[in-house]
């Protein structure tokens, strides 16, 4: 199967990036270096090419209804405009994606829409999107609901502004006041003369936006800013230190499902609401989860990677690495995963099995940026 | 994009270069590979006084993005570790055939060079 390809492909060739293939997309991985680009976000000012996350738009009479039922958050807690992260969760209450989902602003829409009040668009990870359209609009002729579902994917391109300049550096080149947005708050804007939702949003640990702009516009908007581009290498050493989860790392439906409440996002699961998996996590959460998602810092040296083993000191298996890396921000060896519940507090001591060597390790808060700051 | 291939080297598949001298090699991995790896931010070697067999593993080298095992191109005694690198990685990005060296090799048996490929070789199979 060929990569789908960003907007920006041919860019990306011009300026001699490191591509890779996520989720089905040929992304790119590396622009200058990954601690480049870091560091760069951390201090001032970096952009990202997300054009591969998935969009998808849902509208009609029952849209709400539909939203509600398909996703652990609340969305009737929406205003237009409006954004909250939430799961999508199976029978069992196990993540089959993590997202983000928008109530759409009213007006002057980036991708034009018949218009109607109550819509929203929700955005799941890289290659997800054919199977998150199946998911809703099979709910919606079970549930016999009056919803319009669309696929967006290849109507949207999106990029991340992130880091402390963000604000100053896109209240200048776009009409509307961006320094007025809370977080998880977005509006229609003219950046650089295109229409884009711009959202007070990001997977960085850094104030910021992401803007979804029409595809074809995708390098009017790109090529407007004049900052370090940065590529998914970055965006994963960025999201680790802050503690957030990736979908297929952190959590893998297929090879590795888990519960919101053990990874660590029961703060996006509303259960006075109804939603598939409702009464699943109901159960977890009275009798907590067996393990729970957590941070690590390797004392000895060496690199947590996805799949290391999390064991006691005596040697017992009580757990597994699923995101790990040389922090640029900490210059220490960081990582995020699972281990049970009973050891998860801030300040046991692990270890973590590299290359046949127990290496020391000491349980974290996920979010290691704010103890650093 | 070009990268730096010493002639005066001999170079294994897997990216590392032997710089022969006095009765000893000295070892590291090439320009091509440290661009390939990105960001070196870790290096396991072998002790000084450990014996290594010509071809096989003898530590890792860990990027941001990338774990990869490294390959001794001759065998022989470990006489000397680079362990200006457990503190700063990245030397092997900033001078891979300079300051970015791991190890030095008493070597056994000479011949191992011959098995070794030339810079022009080990140009063609980067490409």
């Amino acid at each position: 199967m060929s990569l789908r390809l960003s907007p920006l492909a041919a860019a990306y060739e011009d300026r001699a990036a490191k591509l890779t293939d996520f989720g089905g997309w040929e992304m790119p991985v590396e622009f200058d270096s990954i601690t480049t680009e870091h560091h760069a976000v951390r201090e001032s000012l970096g952009i990202f090419d997300v054009s591969h996350m998935s969009e998808i738009e849902v509208g009609g009479p029952d849209a709400t209804r539909l939203m509600q039922r398909l996703t652990s958050n609340d969305v009737t807690g929406l205003s237009p405009g409006d954004s909250q992260y939430s799961m999508i969760t199976d029978e069992e209450g196990l993540i089959i994606d993590d997202t983000v989902v928008y109530r759409l602003p009213e007006g002057n829409r980036a991708v034009a829409t018949d218009g109607e009040d109550t819509r929203y668009l929700f955005v799941p990870n890289a290659g997800h999107d054919e199977d998150m359209l199946a998911r809703w609009t099979d709910h919606r002729d079970e549930w016999g609901l009056d919803a319009d579902v669309e696929n967006r994917t290849d109507s949207y391109a999106m990029f991340a502004l992130q880091g402390p300049d963000a604000p100053a550096t896109l209240a200048d080149i776009s009409e509307g006041d961006v320094r007025d947005l809370s977080k998880f708050e977005a509006e229609y804007m003219t950046v650089s003369g295109v229409t884009a939702l711009v959202s007070r949003t990001g997977y960085t640990g850094e104030d910021g936006y992401e803007i979804l702009a029409p595809w074809d516009a995708a390098e009017t908007v790109w090529s407007a800013f004049d900052c370090q581009p940065c590529g998914l290498g970055a965006r994963d050493t960025l999201r680790i230190e802050a503690g957030f989860l990736l979908s297929g790392q952190d959590f893998d439906y297929e090879t590795d499902p888990r519960d919101p409440y053990e990874a660590g996002v029961g703060f996006s699961v509303k259960l006075d609401t109804e939603f598939v998996g409702r009464d699943a996590l109901e159960r977890v959460y009275e009798e907590g989860p067996d393990q729970r998602f957590v941070g690590l810092r390797l004392i000895d040296r060496g690199v947590p990677r996805h799949g290391y083993d999390v064991t006691t000191p005596g040697g017992e298996q009580i757990g597994t690495v699923t995101s790990g890396t040389m922090s640029p921000t900490l210059s220490e060896p960081i990582g995020l995963g699972y281990v049970d519940s009973e050891y998860a507090e801030v300040g046991t001591t692990v270890r973590v099995e590299i290359r046949g060597q127990s290496k020391k390790a000491r349980i974290e808060p996920t979010n290691l940026l704010d103890e650093h700051r | 994009m070009s990268f730096e291939t010493p002639d005066e080297l001999g170079y294994l598949e897997s990216h590392e270069w032997a710089r022969r001298e006095d009765g000893t090699a000295q070892v590291g991995i090439t320009d091509f590979a440290q661009d390939e790896l990105g960001d070196v931010v870790f290096v396991e070697l072998p002790d000084v006084g450990d014996e290594l067999a010509a071809q096989a593993e003898f530590g890792v080298v860990e990027s941001i993005k990338a774990v990869s095992d490294l390959y001794a191109p001759v065998g022989g005694e470990v006489v000397a570790v680079n362990e200006e690198l457990f503190n700063t990685p990245e030397l092997v990005n900033d001078d891979p055939y300079g300051e970015g060296w791991m190890l030095e090799i008493e070597f056994d048996d000479e011949s191992d060079f011959d098995d070794l490929l030339a810079a022009d070789e080990y140009v063609d199979q980067t490409e």
